[in-house]
């Protein structure tokens, strides 16, 4: 007659049983507040450090300036310049790159042991250590196909190294549409490329545009790679200007410049015996994050300016 | 045992829009998942695919339109003639097949765009841009599908703002926007509530005037109501396959008198 017995007995061995899973429950709460306060609090006293110490630089000349063993005559114009066309080359080739080797991966390849090999190569590439494409690209870009110390030579080897993040990224942006709306597409007599360029991109975009910034993000920080091909330290000209006063009005020879970046820059003045540089290198680093923080803004008003046709 | 023949089948006197003619089909190149399967579809009525659950009935809906072209791997043997014509054949694009088979899901699957997109996706691949066909063709199916007077106010707005029976007669108008011959139901209810279904149920018997109704059920009720001939399918065969009346009141074979009276299923 157990059942009969359900009384204050077992109602109270349900309470406790209740209240310790919520106190877990809320254990887990407040370590996960503390974690990822602490993380956000750390970064935000490096920033906020940052442009503390940079703010005394932070004005037009900084920005209008080249380089200069006077750090009160240094700017950044050529790296910001430089970093700026950098991005360019690497994002114009990384993202149609990148996601079209992530369609084909997905939704064409046939699922054999080649595409089984291909995957794993990919993944793994995504941690090869940065310095290692920077050799790869002074042999394979510098030497071999004779591209030079230049910006094309930068932005291949940043668009070689974030490639396989936004291969990777994009492969799972499609896998997570449902089978069931590639269904009613191809139900209606859609071919393959309709059901991907009507459906499945439009619907992953969002996703895929993360990928890619923050493979962006990645790049916009590297060092190593580009010291490796030989970016310049100390520079005092603009490349070439795309456009022309005369036909064909659009030139490409800024391609072939040579180039430094933010973070070279950077590493440069941080490595001058003078205090006064490190001023210089902490405004840098506060244009720099800056810059990232941009262009995650660029992605997150992509997103919506295409999620704008797609109504969840 | 009141019979020993495997499969009784009554086709006498049928105007059949598709035949099926010794079907097999193999998932995987492995599963044996249809076996030996005649069957015939006639023209305007409700033919309704009944069994147990994996007994193949979805899976022959879905050689109609060819959706398990789709996935590496499965085969079928035999023919299936839509107006004499077979569509498994080799040379016949399963596109062209889709343009002239459409299918309703088991679950409501709008796309996440506007009604109006929606609707006229399946003639946008089809190369139509011209906004004066669409809006007539949009109107057309959405009427043809009862949803005109919820919907004509609302065409820019999100299918997924509409509820659950409503994106199922969204869907009906999506298959029925370009003129198909032939209509694939999915158990097309299974996932909507008692309103909902009455309202699809209604819709598919004004549909049968113009169209060639296939759908597939778990509901014996819903068979009953709704179909002019039914086919009882079971581990793969179909059983049996006579007059809805027939089939229900005056079963032949035993596993379909087993399965119609609810001893199994």
């Amino acid at each position: 007659m157990a059942h009969v017995e359900i009384s204050t007995d077992s109602f109270q061995q349900t309470q406790a049983s209740v209240s310790r899973r919520q106190l877990i429950s809320g254990l887990f709460n407040v370590v996960g507040l503390l974690v990822i306060l602490v993380a956000t609090l750390v970064l935000l006293a490096l920033v906020i450090q940052l442009v503390a110490q940079g703010a005394p630089r932070l004005n037009w000349k900084f920005f209008s300036s080249f380089a200069s063993s006077d750090y009160n005559e240094a700017g950044i114009l050529a790296p910001l310049v430089g970093s700026a066309l950098v991005m360019l080359v690497t994002a114009a080739i990384a993202v149609p790159l990148g996601v079209a080797a992530g369609i084909y991966l997905e939704e064409y390849a046939p699922k054999n042991w080649l595409s089984a090999l291909i995957e794993i190569n990919v993944t793994n590439l995504a941690g090869v250590p940065s310095i290692v494409y920077g050799l790869l690209a002074l042999g394979f870009f510098n030497q071999t196909l004779k591209l030079g110390e230049s910006i094309v030579t930068a932005g291949l080897t940043l668009a070689l190294l974030i490639l396989p993040i936004v291969i990777v990224t994009t492969r799972e942006a499609l896998r997570a549409i449902p089978s069931l709306l590639r269904e009613a597409a191809y139900a209606l007599g859609a071919s393959k490329w309709q059901v991907i360029w009507d459906h499945i991109l439009p619907y992953s975009s969002g996703s895929i545009l993360t990928g890619v910034i923050i493979g962006l993000s990645r790049a916009i920080g590297e060092t190593a790679p580009l010291i490796t091909i030989g970016a310049l330290t100390f520079i005092a000209f603009l490349p070439p200007s795309p456009v022309k006063a005369e036909f064909p009005f659009i030139s490409f020879e800024w391609l072939q410049a040579p180039f430094t970046v933010m973070p070279i820059q950077m590493f440069n003045w941080v490595s001058r015996p003078e205090p006064e540089f490190q001023i210089n290198a902490a405004a840098a680093g506060a244009v720099l994050i800056f810059m990232t923080l941009a262009m995650n803004g660029l992605a997150i008003y992509l997103r919506y300016r295409f999620r704008k046709g797609v109504k969840w | 045992m009141v019979e020993i023949s495997p499969r009784l089948h009554n086709f006498a006197g049928l105007e059949p829009k598709a035949e099926v003619k010794n079907l097999n089909f193999y998932y995987g190149g492995s599963v044996h998942a249809l076996k030996n399967i005649d069957l015939v579809i006639p023209e305007r009525k409700v033919t309704a695919l009944i069994g147990p659950s994996g007994c193949g009935k979805t899976t022959l809906l879905r050689c109609f339109n060819r959706m398990h072209d789709l996935y590496p791997g499965n085969r079928y043997e035999g023919e299936i003639l839509l107006d004499g014509v077979n569509i498994l054949a080799k040379k016949i694009d399963p596109i062209e097949v889709r343009m002239r088979v459409s299918m309703v899901f088991q679950r409501p699957n709008p796309f996440p765009k506007s009604i109006y997109e929606n609707v006229i996706y399946g003639l946008r691949v089809q190369g139509t841009s011209k906004r004066s066909i669409l809006d007539d063709k949009v109107e057309q199916a959405l009427r043809g599908a009862a949803l005109w007077e919820e919907a004509k106010d609302r065409l820019a707005d999100s299918a997924y703002n509409l509820s659950g029976g409503q994106q199922q007669r969204l869907c009906i108008a999506r298959a029925l926007a370009t003129d198909p011959e032939l209509v694939l139901f999915d158990e097309p209810t299974s996932a909507l509530d008692p309103i909902a279904t009455a309202s699809i149920e209604d819709l598919m018997n004004e549909l049968k005037q113009q169209v060639t109704i296939l759908i597939v059920t778990h509901s014996m009720q819903q068979a009953a109501r709704l179909s002019d001939y039914t086919a009882f399918m079971f581990l793969g065969e179909l059983m049996e396959f006579n007059d809805t009346n027939l089939l229900f009141n005056k079963p032949i074979h035993q596993q379909t008198q087993d399965y119609v009276s609810g001893r199994f299923g």
